[in-house]
């Protein structure tokens, strides 16, 4: 049953169980054997199949969601159906829009002028980056305003206006008539990626492309803007086609369900047949991979010691903004590290969690306090020591990509530590970056890769085997796993949690996930705004919270569980 | 229950690395690059003629570029001169050929000169910022602030004897500071890099930083203008000496044939084009080399 022609040919056994969608009822969007390879080098090299054969519908006013993993074809796929993707792309098969009462029109092979119609009006679009989608140097009521010229050329100026203020309040933006004046620096993430919603149902369209509208938001203004997009559903009659990675926002917000693997379509099925009794073994895997909060006991290694690998002492750090203002981004902050122990550095965007980080290493001045890093003081102590200081101390940054010389093979960035700090070379250098990558469990015939040619997982782990190259006393990992996929992050926790088992570091571990931070931790400190809001064994802070900030934080990310979340979402409205 | 995920993920991930990629040197790569052959080619010729110019200025019969008639002024190309006669009467391909010299000395002495200083400067400002920075950043503005022109002639009028040499080395006094804002922009922007600042949290000392880790990431847009450079300055040294301020008559370059022809550009145009073609072939040849050693140089250009 895992076969998508087959699933599409019965649409109707899946529309039975289909909550909120009239069985029968005709799609609003139907697509059929969309095909997209791309073109390499004009032709010489052989086409790259993105997308093959994906079949699907979607329904009036559901919500259907395209789930899969980075290279799956979901984004690729819904680009597709607007003509964006440029050139180099080949298009095939077939795509009809036409929803109740409106023309239906067949979006492939569709001319550049009649697209642009389809564009906005008929079909619109949210990307991830709101902040960038919208213009900086206009406001919000011009932006909207253009939108609606472009689109409903017989509004008057006045009608404009006032739609655009309906808008700002459908998607629940406070005093939505002063907001139009506002410019898009002057909103939150949260309130930018509601802007862009508003815009794209200015013109009240029938398919709303919603391409992971909050992968780039903090659990909690996640939170508020899908309880915007779910109360939407029940305002407007458009359909709304939410591709995500996330298992959490699709049990949260999903009716049907689109899984995709290398560009197929592996199951198609209603949102809580999906997570109760998955098909494929695929969505199996995909569902078992997910990161879940739930307190087990689990021994932890650290080892009881005099001096601590890491220690903040009323740490301050300041920053100047553009204007010459201190912004202090921690503000008193005890905490330690004991030999041996994993402490997870719980917190949302500027809580000053990443900061902290990059004081023990040494990137961040401090303002005020001490940090005491494996036994030395930067700043106190002489740069000589603190520099050798630095050859026990590794560091596992969040974008793999960007944190290996792209002119190093990944041989070369392993062995950079052993050959200053440790001054190995020759056949002893090779013999070590060899056992290192394997104990990453990369193949050692890879030193002479260049990271361009690895994926985001494997370069992940190449940059662990570089930080315990020199069997650190302590590890700082800033969101090590949260660039990667759900299942390539699963097996870079294995990998560490190994590593650490072995070489007994200590370990400050800088998450936004609190799921990935109750698998690994032993111990939890909760920041906001700068201040430790709560620390603690991590079973007594996860599961028996003190303080209010952790528990809305619990809250607030979505578990992959459509019942839990209609059940969670029911008591937060009593 | 790693190992299945993983290897399910290295089938369903597009973008991953094929199974064997081929590996390639850097030399490996550059030999199969054509482009990289023909520039190299005319940059080799260039070279001879500019060491032996006797050697080739005789092919056509006319190996001198002093003899001179004014009754054979301006004389159309083929007979005799096969690249015609200049408004002096002297052979024009004779004249191309034995100022290929003083040309390529000036053009790439000065550009090497002007780019070493840039380079120093530069990522010392671009990479360490602070108060060196803001010296260096009211430094350049000074020199980019003062008319070239004027510059130049000012301190070419107080050298007593000028070569090919000194008008280099005055030319780089007023270009570096344009390269060295380049190179400072480009540092800044991999000095935050997370790559760069892994290397620092790791303790590894600066000039290891710099060297390896900096320099190479930040030279692609210097190595570019670099090699524009080169024919800018060959015509600025034209200028100079048009106004009898660069090379020491009768001293022979590209620079002088161009601005002598230019005025007879309706009635005699072969006059510009000989040296106007050579100049744009060199530099024509500058730009493809740099861009080639750009991309082989470049791991991502190399697979």
């Amino acid at each position: 049953m895992t076969d998508p022609a087959s699933a599409a040919a019965t649409p109707d056994a899946t529309l039975d169980n289909a909550p909120g969608s009239a069985p029968g009822r005709a799609p609003v969007l139907e697509v059929r054997d969309l095909t997209v390879s791309f073109r390499v080098d004009d032709g010489r090299a052989p086409d790259v199949a993105a997308v093959r054969g994906v079949s699907f519908d979607v329904l009036p006013g559901e919500v259907l969601a395209i789930v899969g993993e980075s290279g799956s074809g979901k984004s690729v796929s819904s680009l597709a159906l607007l003509g964006l993707l440029g050139r180099h792309a080949v298009v095939g098969g077939s795509a009809r829009l036409g929803g109740p009462g409106q023309e239906p029109v067949e979006l492939i092979g569709l001319d550049r002028r009649a697209l642009q119609d389809v564009r906005g009006r008929r079909v619109a679009m949210v990307f991830q980056d709101s902040s960038g989608a919208l213009d900086p140097v206009f406001t919000v009521g011009f932006q909207l305003d253009e939108m609606l010229r472009r689109h409903a050329p017989d509004l008057s100026r006045a009608q404009r206006r006032d739609r655009a203020v309906e808008l700002l309040s459908m998607v629940e933006l406070p005093d939505p008539a002063q907001r139009l004046r506002f410019y898009p620096h002057q909103l939150s993430g949260g309130q930018a990626q509601r802007v862009m919603i508003a815009m794209a149902l200015a013109c009240d369209p029938e398919v709303l492309l919603a391409d992971e509208p909050t992968t780039a938001l903090d659990v909690t203004v996640q939170r508020e803007v899908l309880d915007v997009l779910r109360r939407l559903r029940e305002r407007v009659s458009t359909s709304i086609v939410l591709i995500t990675h996330d298992m959490g926002v699709v049990a949260d917000l999903a009716d049907r369900v689109v899984v995709m693997r290398a560009g197929e379509v592996v199951e198609t099925a209603p949102v809580r047949q999906l997570f109760d009794a998955p098909r494929a073994a695929y969505t199996r895997e995909l569902l078992a991979a997910v990161p879940r909060v739930g307190t087990h006991e689990r021994p932890s290694g650290a080892t009881e010691s005099a001096r601590p690998a890491l220690a903040f002492d009323e740490l301050v750090v300041e920053y100047r903004d553009r204007r010459g203002r201190a912004v202090r981004a921690v503000d008193g902050v005890t905490l330690s590290v004991r030999p041996g122990e994993i402490v997870a550095l719980v917190g949302e965007s500027g809580s000053g969690k990443s900061s902290m980080g990059r004081c023990a290493l040494g990137l961040a001045p401090v303002t005020s306090g001490t940090v005491e890093v494996v036994g030395t003081r930067p700043g106190h102590d002489s740069p000589r020591t603190v520099r050798a200081a630095r050859s026990r101390v590794g560091v596992v940054f969040q974008n793999p990509a960007a944190s290996l010389n792209p002119r190093y093979s990944i041989g070369e960035s392993v062995a950079e530590p052993l050959l200053v700090h440790a001054g190995l070379r020759g056949a002893e250098l090779e013999r070590r970056t060899a056992e290192l990558l394997e104990s990453v469990e990369l193949p050692a015939a890879w030193v002479s890769r260049y990271p361009h040619e690895l994926s985001g997982g494997q370069l992940q782990r190449v940059s662990i085997a570089r930080a315990i190259s020199l069997g650190p006393d302590l590890l700082i990992a800033d969101e090590p796993t949260s660039a990667l996929d759900v299942s390539v992050q699963a097996t870079v926790l294995d990998v560490f949690r190994e590593v650490q088992r072995s070489l007994g570091f200590a370990c400050l571990f800088i998450s936004h996930d609190l799921a990935v931070v109750d698998e690994l931790a032993d111990r939890v400190a909760v920041l906001h705004q700068g201040r430790l809001v709560e620390a603690g064994e991590r079973t007594r802070v996860l599961g028996s919270p003190e303080q209010d900030y952790t528990r809305r934080l619990l809250a607030a990310a979505p578990v992959p569980d459509p019942a839990e979340q209609a059940t969670r979402r029911a008591t937060a409205r009593s | 229950m790693s190992e299945p995920l993983t290897e399910s993920l290295a089938a369903a991930t597009a973008d991953g690395p094929a199974p064997a990629v081929a590996r390639r040197g850097v030399w490996r790569t550059l030999r199969r690059r054509p482009l990289f052959w023909v520039a190299a080619a005319v940059l080799t010729v260039l070279g001879l003629v500019a060491l032996v110019p006797s050697a080739f200025a005789g092919w056509f019969g006319q190996p001198d570029p002093r003899a001179c008639d004014l009754a054979q002024s301006a004389l159309l190309p083929g007979g005799e001169h096969v690249l015609g006669t200049d408004v002096q009467g002297c052979d024009v391909w004779a004249n191309v050929v034995f100022g290929t010299r003083a040309s390529l000395t000036v053009g790439l002495l000065c550009t090497a000169l002007a780019l070493a200083v840039a380079l120093v400067v530069g990522t010392l400002a671009g990479y360490y910022g602070g108060f060196l920075d803001r010296v260096v950043a009211r430094l350049t503005d000074v020199f980019l602030g003062f008319p070239f022109l004027l510059g130049a002639v000012v301190v070419l009028t107080s050298v007593g004897t000028r070569s090919a040499v000194t008008v280099a080395l005055v030319l780089a006094l007023f270009s570096w500071p344009t390269m060295a804002r380049l190179v400072r922009g480009s540092v800044r922007t991999v000095r935050d890099a997370p790559y760069v600042e892994a290397a620092r949290a790791m303790g590894l000392p600066d000039r290891r930083i710099i060297a390896r880790y900096v320099l190479p990431n930040a030279l692609g847009p210097v190595l570019a203008v670099a090699t524009t450079m080169v024919g800018g300055v060959i015509v600025a040294e034209s200028t100079l000496t048009f106004l009898g301020l660069g090379l020491n008559a009768p001293s022979i370059s590209w620079g002088l044939q161009l601005s002598s022809a230019q005025s007879f550009f309706q009635t005699s145009p072969h006059m510009l084009v000989a040296p106007g073609v050579v100049l744009t072939i060199t530099v024509l040849a500058m730009i493809t080399l740099g861009d080639v050693l750009r991309d082989v140089l470049d791991p991502r250009g190399r697979s």
